[in-house]
């Protein structure tokens, strides 16, 4: 079996804000092998967005990758690396693309500019051979009119351009990996699927891995071949995409998929996981996902849940693993019972 | 069950003391520069108010025109006596009271007009909004000092009333073009929509939910204020078109040294410090101020 | 754009307008007689006071002497001096060049280092350096203009006699020195003034210029720029400083008020021979023609600037140039 491509042990990022030292990343550990594409899934809150920063070493204070995390890439841990070797990762053997596309670009400067900056910085091309490849990289990402497009300003193109714009500059360089945090979710739906199939195609042509942040489990399905679900700063559940959707183990995942409205099933009301998201300075003792399972007993107060293996390439964190008749006595979740019931 | 749909829970009683002048109010304490700046501003005003008190001298008196004028500071005159032997430590106490009230009064005067100025044409819109702010456009190209030197010079011999007022008079245009923007912007809020569907006067409106948003930026206009008229009174004075002589404010003490003003150092030091120290502190708070509301929107 | 800038003259000629009625105002709202000192003064002879009655139409209906009033300001035609015997037009106009001399230099001058104090303060942001110079900053920003320039006469005229003591050139020496003398003459004269009006307007720019940095250095595009691996500096240099000049230029029309005042109080202490100084000594002799030209001189000088201002600040944002 080939190594990883990255490979990311106990990584644990904390913010130490005036409330308390909130653990947004808790001990995430996985691997991203070549041309794979990994899917992390996961509501807001839940540290995906923070995984995928802090991979690129972009956490500024008040927050703090702690000291026993382990990010493996390319023979070298990126949470020990110098400024300047981080800085030759950035924008070129890792990218990253994000969800505001109206925001994420500089007002001030062309299009082309900006795509073409990542090549002077890496490769050192003179402004003439920067932009050239800019154009190309635009032209490769669907926009139409690359050459007179790349000399607009940001503000002239629509949102999905501006997606594709960014994509082009997180692909410049031929980076080993991209980081998607979110890509579609502030676009329009008929643009969401482009973008998406742009990345897939992309990815077969150049042939970097991606990792995808989303809280879609759409996107998921239509994206990614392995799948990491995070919950309270954990991962909760790991698996191939088919066997994840076909057998959700962890009873998160299993409220994800159920609140997925199905077309052709008639539904009076959404399907809702009952409570919110505990607060990720004041993690619970044993497992974080107790108040709203409807599985959860004595143990799932007492003792926090390893991730216990499953099935083949299949990890989950829940004792379920171990009990599994449990799961033949639903209950109401315990924060319904102890919270407020109106009617 | 999963597959119940939430309920909701109840909503908490709001807590007490979250009006936005105590919100602001405790973050100023909570800063460390600031409550420095709230001390020496303390000590300033203190020392003000309690002149008539601590003052060694006679502001106006001249007890001795020609062995103790021009004396440099010493013990008995620790802030040396000016050419008309007066004590000028007395005179700084003294003038400490009359540059910070003429401050107070003259920004009392500004946010008044300011407000109501504002808040006219905020509500009022239309064309009588845009004459107002061509109006004021025009106002506030004329450089303050300008604009009260060619009223002061017209008016010699002015009264100290009379200068706050002028003072007053030619400070509001800054807060009115804010003022109307609050007022423009909370015109078309959901809130009121909701209190004129609920029958409320124009005027009720306009006094029980524009106003208390309002609360922010005047208070922070306040205190900028204060200090922006105190130098202001400082420079007029200077000219002689201030406060008149030979009543003690911060510029008319300048103004009496300034003939010889190498020899006569003192008399633009300490008075100058003082103001510096004040204007200061006064902008520490401000600024500390507009940061806390700003935050909280 | 073209429609923009025509706006903005448009606007500029109203308000323009608007400053000539409040002047009106001014003379005429006044008690008694603005030009009582002259009109009321025994020395002057009759014939003086029939013409002046006569020229300003003091004697004719309020709306009357509105229009000629108007009249002679769209001439250019600011009145009578009484203390300088000359029109007032004559003296401002020679006294202008020095006071715009001063308020350029000081312009570049302060912004020039206000924005090199900002930058600084922003890449070491939170460190003694920063709050070092926040503090600097705030002591010379509080500063009344003529304290400090008090201080600096003393300080480096007095104190150490590096420079003169007033006046745009030496008052004695300067016929009589070659060219290469008068220039360096003039320089040392210039230099102080110059100097003082620099220092009073860059604490302003600096507090300006750090807010409007760390206001952009959030964006989303500037992590952006991080992500593609560029260095603090550079991110600081290219991507924040270039949008945060924009809102500066804002600040330059809005800097012009406050240098003109600067200027009055840096002309009277350091006599030097511009409108700051005439207007300064008008208030003195009660000449109020003089005073009420300058007061409409700066507020037109003021009004210019800030349009000029604006058609920078259009030009350079690509957001308006477009459209």
């Amino acid at each position: 079996m080939t190594a990883p491509l990255l490979s990311i042990h106990d990584l644990r990022t904390w913010f130490y804000t005036e409330s308390g030292v909130a653990r947004a990343v808790d001990g995430v550990s996985f691997d991203i092998g070549a041309g794979e594409t990994v899917g992390i899934v996961g509501e807001s809150g839940c540290g995906k967005s923070v995984t995928a920063l802090s991979i690129l070493r972009l956490i500024q204070p008040p927050g703090r990758i702690e000291a026993g995390s382990r990010i493996e890439f390319e023979g070298r841990d990126i949470v020990t690396l110098g400024d300047e070797e981080i800085r030759d990762i950035r924008g070129n053997r890792i990218s990253m693309i994000f969800q505001e596309p109206m925001s994420a670009l500089n007002p001030v400067f062309t299009v082309g500019d900006q795509v073409a900056e990542v090549a002077r910085v890496h490769a050192g091309m003179s402004r003439r051979d920067a932009w050239e490849r800019a154009v190309e990289m635009l032209a490769l990402t669907g926009i139409p009119d690359a050459e007179s497009r790349a000399r607009q300003y940001p503000h002239q193109l629509s949102g999905g351009m501006r997606q594709r714009v960014l994509i082009a500059m997180a692909l410049m360089m031929k980076p080993a990996l991209v980081i998607a945090d979110e890509p579609t979710t502030a676009l329009d739906v008929t643009i969401q699927a482009q973008i998406l199939d742009l990345l897939v195609d992309l990815q077969k042509r150049i042939g970097t891995s991606i990792l995808m942040i989303t809280h879609d489990l759409g996107v998921i399905a239509e994206t990614t071949s392995r799948v990491i679900v995070m919950y309270a700063g954990e991962i909760v559940e790991q698996a191939d995409v088919d066997e994840l959707f076909a057998k959700p183990h962890h009873p998160y995942t299993e409220g994800l998929m159920h609140s997925m409205p199905h077309i052709g099933h008639d539904q009076e009301r959404l399907n809702v996981i009952p409570g919110t998201v505990p607060a990720p300075t004041d993690w619970p003792h044993g497992c974080r996902f107790r108040d709203r399972c409807p599985y959860s007993w004595e143990r799932c107060e007492q003792e926090h849940p390893p991730l216990y293996q499953v099935g083949v390439d299949h990890a989950s964190r829940c004792h379920l693993a171990i009990e599994p008749e449990r799961r033949n006595h639903p209950h109401p979740p315990l924060v319904v019972e102890e919270g407020v019931a109106a009617a | 069950m999963l597959g119940q749909t939430q309920d909701f829970e109840p909503i908490s009683p709001p807590r007490p003391r979250e009006t936005p002048l105590a919100l602001g109010v405790r973050r100023l304490l909570r800063g460390r520069s600031t409550r420095a700046a709230l001390v020496v501003l303390g000590i300033i005003v203190l020392a003000g108010l309690l002149a008539p008190l601590i003052a060694p001298y006679d502001p106006s008196a001249q007890p001795d025109i020609v062995a103790l004028k021009d004396l440099p500071p010493s013990f008995a005159h620790p802030f040396g006596t000016d050419p008309y032997s007066r004590d000028v430590l007395s005179r700084v106490l003294y003038g400490a009271r009359l540059s910070l009230l003429i401050g107070v009064l003259a920004t009392i005067v500004s946010l008044t007009l300011g407000v109501a100025y504002g808040a006219i044409a905020g509500y009022a819109g239309g064309l009588v909004d845009a004459v107002m702010m061509r109006v004021l456009d025009a106002f506030l190209s004329i450089p303050r000092l300008l604009l009260l030197i060619g009223v002061l010079v017209a008016w010699p011999r002015l009264s100290i009333g009379a200068l706050v007022l002028f003072l007053g008079f030619t400070g509001w245009f800054g807060l009115s073009r804010i003022v109307r923007g609050q007022v423009l912007a909370l015109k078309h809020a959901e809130f009121v929509t909701a209190a004129r569907a609920l029958g409320a006067s124009r005027r009720r409106i306009l006094l029980r939910h524009l106003l208390p948003n309002l609360v922010s930026p005047i208070v922070v206009a306040a205190t900028l204020g204060v200090a922006h008229v105190i130098v202001l009174e400082a420079g007029l004075s200077y000219l002689g078109i201030g406060v008149p002589q030979p009543q003690a404010s911060w510029g008319n003490i300048i103004q009496d040294g300034a003939d010889q003003v190498a020899t006569l150092w003192w008399m633009s030091l300490f008075p100058g410090l003082l103001m510096v120290f004040t204007v200061m502190t006064l902008n520490i708070l401000g600024e500390a101020l507009r940061d806390a509301y700003e935050r909280r929107s | 754009m073209l429609r923009y800038v025509a706006g903005r003259l448009v606007q500029a000629a109203v308000i323009v307008a608007i400053v000539a009625t409040i002047s009106f105002a001014l003379i005429h709202v006044a008690p008694g007689d603005p030009f009582s000192a002259v009109l009321d003064n025994p020395n002057v002879s009759e014939n003086v006071r029939a013409t002046l009655r006569a020229q300003y139409g003091l004697d004719r209906p309020l709306p009357e002497q509105f229009v000629r009033y108007v009249g002679q300001l769209a001439r250019g035609d600011l009145g009578w001096s009484f203390s300088h015997d000359r029109p007032v037009r004559e003296v401002l106009a020679s006294a202008l060049p020095n006071t715009l001399l001063l308020m350029v230099i000081a312009l570049v001058g302060s912004f020039a280092l206000g924005i090199l104090i900002a930058l600084i303060q922003v890449a070491r942001r939170g460190s003694a350096i920063d709050h070092t110079l926040s503090g600097i900053s705030l002591f010379f920003f509080s500063m009344p203009d003529f304290w400090l320039a008090i201080l600096a006469l003393l300080a480096f005229t007095y104190w150490l006699p590096l420079f003169p003591v007033g006046g745009a050139v030496d008052p004695v020496m300067h016929e009589y020195m070659g060219l290469g003398g008068r220039i360096l003459d003039r320089l040392r004269h210039l230099a102080l003034p110059a100097l003082t009006l620099t220092v009073l307007a860059s604490p302003g720019v600096a507090r300006y210029q750090r807010a409007a940095l760390l206001d952009v250095l959030p964006a989303d595009y500037i992590r952006t720029a991080r992500l593609k691996g560029l260095t603090e500096r550079e991110i600081l240099r290219r991507h924040a400083l270039r949008n945060a000049l924009l809102p500066i230029i804002s600040l330059l029309g809005l800097s012009f008020p406050a240098l003109l005042t600067g200027a009055f109080f840096i002309e009277k202490i350091f006599a030097w021979p511009g409108m700051g100084l005439a207007v300064v000594n008008a208030i003195g002799t009660r000449d109020y023609p003089l005073v009420v030209g300058g007061v409409i001189l700066g507020s037109i000088m003021v009004t210019v600037g800030s349009l000029l201002a604006d058609l920078l600040y259009a030009w350079a944002d690509p957001r308006l140039r477009a459209h």
